[in-house]
């Protein structure tokens, strides 16, 4: 296929792999921060490619992962509800709650779960379901929060008052920073490709500045990675740390600024809860008054006991990239893909599932 | 989740596009992307339904030269391998 089939030319990667043991010459560990990369790195076997002073460490970028279990309890209080449809993207339905149940065990029993391709497809439920509450559970980074966006700006135009957003979507820079914060050791970042081809390399500004740490944008094929991680340790063997953009052929300086504006009309900051980081100051995104009348949150409130999260799982300390999924007890044994304990291991670009399948 | 691959525009109708990756095709908002510097044969990447960017052809066909260049570097390195016999990288 055009535009991909280029970037996993095994001649480049081997290249670039040769240029990389070349130039580096101070151990040093880069995280990437999306769990689309995370994925992509173990399916090419790219750590394998490169020389021991490079290691490549796994972030908090898998937006079921970093979700609150309190979310997913929430959720399934909804889908309890008679006059209730849920409406989700396909990651979320697999995600066990406090008690075990899950949107998928939920349907199982009568609820009505329906998997989505777009935001869109569920304003349309809503349209031919007006005596229901139609609920979408918004979750994402900023690569997602504009559909949601979008979708709320639909619902009001078209006076679906029976449409509701139910939003955990989260912003980027928050955790990056809080990650350095907390005394992880980072050299460098692979920056999130798709949440930038939104937001711009300005959300990162802070990080060269701030932390003295380099940022490279990057696309997801494995050519693309691979010269990403090459710009980051001549970045660190040269000493110039900066935000670049490897992936340049859909990433703008100054990103989507139609996307952004949709953004803003309906979203406002606030704090959020991240797995394994916490509580992290304007890292949410929850919507403006002026469209609480779409709000799940404000219209449907609904009270859930203090959240549990599962015995032995180290998922938090693994989205920190402090531990890896083979220094977990439960992976591999009692957690799998089928049985999955943790959401690092529900959803299909967290480490834990990216380990499972491809390195073992 | 924010998985997003380069799908070339096959139809316009208003707001929507008709989209093909390989041999499938997608429908896909065009809203978040300005109307007028959109055609048909462009590329754009795809995300939950939405159209989130033009996929820049003349920045992917300068990246691709820029990698050949690693290319003929491996071939150069494998050539001088064989010729001495020894490893370099």
């Amino acid at each position: 296929m055009k535009y991909i089939d280029e970037y996993r030319n095994k001649d480049i990667v081997v290249g670039l792999a040769n240029e990389i043991k070349r130039i580096s010459k101070h151990k040093i560990k880069i995280m990437e921060v999306c769990g689309g990369h995370t994925m992509s790195i173990q399916k090419f076997g790219l750590p394998y490619l490169l020389p021991d002073t490079v290691e490549l460490i796994s972030g908090p970028g898998c937006p079921v992962c970093v979700t609150s279990r309190g979310f997913i309890d929430k959720a399934l209080v909804y889908a309890r509800m008679d006059d209730v449809i849920i409406t989700t993207y396909g990651d979320l339905i697999r995600v066990p709650g406090s008690d075990k149940s899950t949107l998928d065990k939920e349907k199982a029993k009568g609820a009505d779960v329906r998997i989505v391709y777009s935001i869109m497809d569920a304003l349309m439920i809503a349209k031919k379901n007006r005596r229901k509450k139609i609920i979408f559970l918004g979750i994402g980074f900023e690569t997602t929060a504009p559909a949601s966006a979008a979708g709320i700006i639909r619902a009001q135009m078209a006076g679906l008052g029976n449409f509701f957003l139910f939003s955990a979507h989260k912003v980027m820079p928050p955790a990056m920073e809080s990650l350095i914060d907390e005394g992880v050791e980072i050299d460098g970042y692979i920056g999130p490709g798709h949440v930038s081809t939104i937001t711009g390399e300005g959300i990162y500004l802070d990080i060269p500045k701030k932390f003295g740490l380099g940022v490279v944008i990057s696309g997801f094929e494995p050519v693309d990675l691979m010269q990403s991680i090459l710009m980051l340790v001549k970045q660190i063997e040269n000493n110039d740390r900066k935000v670049e953009i490897q992936y340049k052929r859909v990433v703008k300086p100054e990103g989507n600024l139609k996307a952004q504006e949709m953004l803003d009309e309906v979203f406002e900051y606030g704090d959020d809860w991240w797995r394994g980081l916490g509580v992290l100051k304007n890292s949410g995104l929850k919507i403006k008054e002026k469209y609480s009348m779409h709000d799940a949150e404000i219209q449907i409130p609904v009270e859930i006991d203090p959240p549990k999260e599962p015995k032995g799982c180290i998922c938090g300390e693994i989205l920190k990239g402090v531990k890896k999924p083979k220094d977990c007890k439960l992976f591999a044994t009692v957690c799998e893909p089928s049985n999955p304990i943790g959401a690092c291991m529900v959803s299909t670009e967290g480490s834990c599932a990216a380990y499972y399948l491809y390195n073992r | 989740m924010c998985l997003s691959i380069p799908a070339r525009i096959e139809k316009i109708n208003g707001e929507m596009a008709v989209c093909s990756v390989g041999k499938s095709s997608y429908e896909a908002s065009l809203q978040m992307l300005e109307l007028e510097e959109i055609k048909v044969g462009d590329y754009v990447l795809i995300h939950t339904g939405f159209a989130i960017q033009k996929l820049d052809t003349e920045e992917a066909e300068a990246s691709l030269k820029t990698f050949e260049e690693f290319k003929k570097m491996n071939d150069d390195l494998d050539m001088e391998e064989k010729q001495e016999g020894t490893r370099i990288v």
